[in-house]
């Protein structure tokens, strides 16, 4: 696979697979592309060459519509509660409402629900967006520095939530310069890649 | 449908919050308006018909005030890059949108109308005309702005470059909504025609309005 971006080069000939149930770990130097690969497979960016493909999923639906996307913004909205963002991520990615509630629980969070986001520390507002994650099952989870501002009981508690959906058959292709905690291939990035 | 009742409630939600404009557009409207008969003078013959003009231009800048709101917010905090991943149509999403901020920002302000209409001494009849042309064309103001809104979301200090690139698309919608009012007013011409083309503008603003936004959403994110 090739990407430019702004007519600048920013990685080619990159050739990797992740297989059920396993979780690859893009690792390599600030700017050298761990994001750009990211957001290519989210299809958030179109590739200069090469391609992407899901086997094995429901046929009808496109790879990004079968992922979940975790990047550096958080996708919460200050004005809104905790449970109003994350019941707004439910409806709109096709959860059930009564699994918000659930959600906050497994990122234990539920002590705050009432609480505007606005007011979240930045480690708490990771947590919600994690929280999104588990609204609603998707296959393919597509993380972007997950851990960064979660403290290591929320890490841990992270890569517990990451071992159930890889034992679930799904797979993780995370960024990340932090162990994530769990078995991971090595996808690295910039040098030859 | 729940996906896009969902993002509704929520664009609905913040904009009447703390912080989320829906009242801004109406001070702003108020402000022009209450403004003017002191610039124009005591002449209320003068001021009657000028009224339908002033108006329309208050409700037409106080809605382009509010527009770059529309996706610059989402853009900023992430939550565009899942509304473009998610299994919804993204023209589906973009009109479902552009109706949330008509129904927080332009619906205020047609129901400001019979208000402000007092102020210019506009009569019952009048206000009442005034009232359902900006019913009927403030939707169309939304969806046109919405592409402004859309080709400016990556760019910052994108308030400035919509305001250009949407006032030409939004004359068309302003000549027909003052000609409606007028003709309801002083006539000769019939109320009919230029509102029906008012209304026609809308429903094409409907249609074109969705599709170029979520074009240039997809292409422009990066």
């Amino acid at each position: 696979m090739r990407c430019v971006r702004g007519g600048r080069e920013v990685f080619s000939g990159l050739d990797f697979d992740a297989a059920s149930g396993e979780a690859l770990a893009v690792t390599g130097a600030n700017g050298s592309g761990k994001t750009s690969l990211l957001r290519l497979v989210a299809g958030l960016l179109v590739a200069t060459g090469g391609s992407i493909d899901l086997e094995g999923g429901a046929a009808e639906l496109t790879l990004p519509e079968q992922a979940h996307y975790l990047g550096h913004r958080d996708a919460l909205k200050p004005a809104l509660s905790v449970l109003e963002n994350l019941s707004f991520w439910c409806d709109f990615l096709g959860g059930e409402v009564e699994a918000a509630g659930r959600c906050l629980e497994a990122v234990a969070l539920d002590h705050a629900t009432q609480l505007p986001a606005a007011y979240l520390s930045a480690g708490q507002r990771r947590r919600l967006s994690i929280a999104r994650l588990l609204t609603v099952r998707r296959p393919v989870w597509l993380l972007d520095e997950p851990t960064s501002a979660l403290d290591a009981a929320g890490q841990q508690l992270f890569a517990g939530l990451m071992r159930d959906h890889l034992a679930r058959g799904g797979i993780i292709v995370a960024a990340t310069h932090a162990p994530l905690g769990i078995e991971a291939r090595e996808l690295r990035m910039g040098g030859d890649a | 449908m729940t996906a896009l009742a969902a993002l509704i409630r929520r664009d609905i939600k913040i904009a009447l919050r703390v912080g989320g404009g829906a009242l801004i557009g109406v001070l702003f409207f108020l402000t022009v308006v209450v403004l003017m008969p002191f610039a124009v003078g005591p002449d209320l013959a003068l001021l009657t018909r000028l009224g339908p003009a002033i108006l329309w231009l208050g409700a037409l800048l106080a809605s382009l005030l509010t527009l770059d709101r529309l996706f610059m917010a989402d853009h900023e905090d992430g939550s565009l890059d899942l509304i473009v991943m998610s299994r919804t149509p993204l023209e589906l999403t973009c009109a479902a949108k552009a109706l949330a901020h008509w129904l927080a920002a332009g619906l205020p302000l047609v129901v400001a109308t019979p208000v402000l209409g007092l102020l210019l001494n506009l009569d019952a009849t009048s206000t009442a005309a005034v009232a359902l042309t900006l019913l009927a064309g403030t939707p169309a103001l939304t969806f046109t702005g919405m592409i402004g809104a859309a080709l400016a979301v990556t760019l910052h200090r994108g308030g400035l470059l919509l305001a250009v690139l949407v006032l030409p698309l939004s004359i068309p919608v302003l000549i027909f909504g003052v000609a409606a009012s007028q003709a309801a007013i002083t006539g000769p011409l019939s109320f009919g025609t230029p509102f029906s083309i008012l209304c026609a503008l809308s429903l094409v603003s409907f249609v074109i309005g969705p599709f170029a936004a979520a074009a240039s959403l997809r292409h422009g994110l990066d």
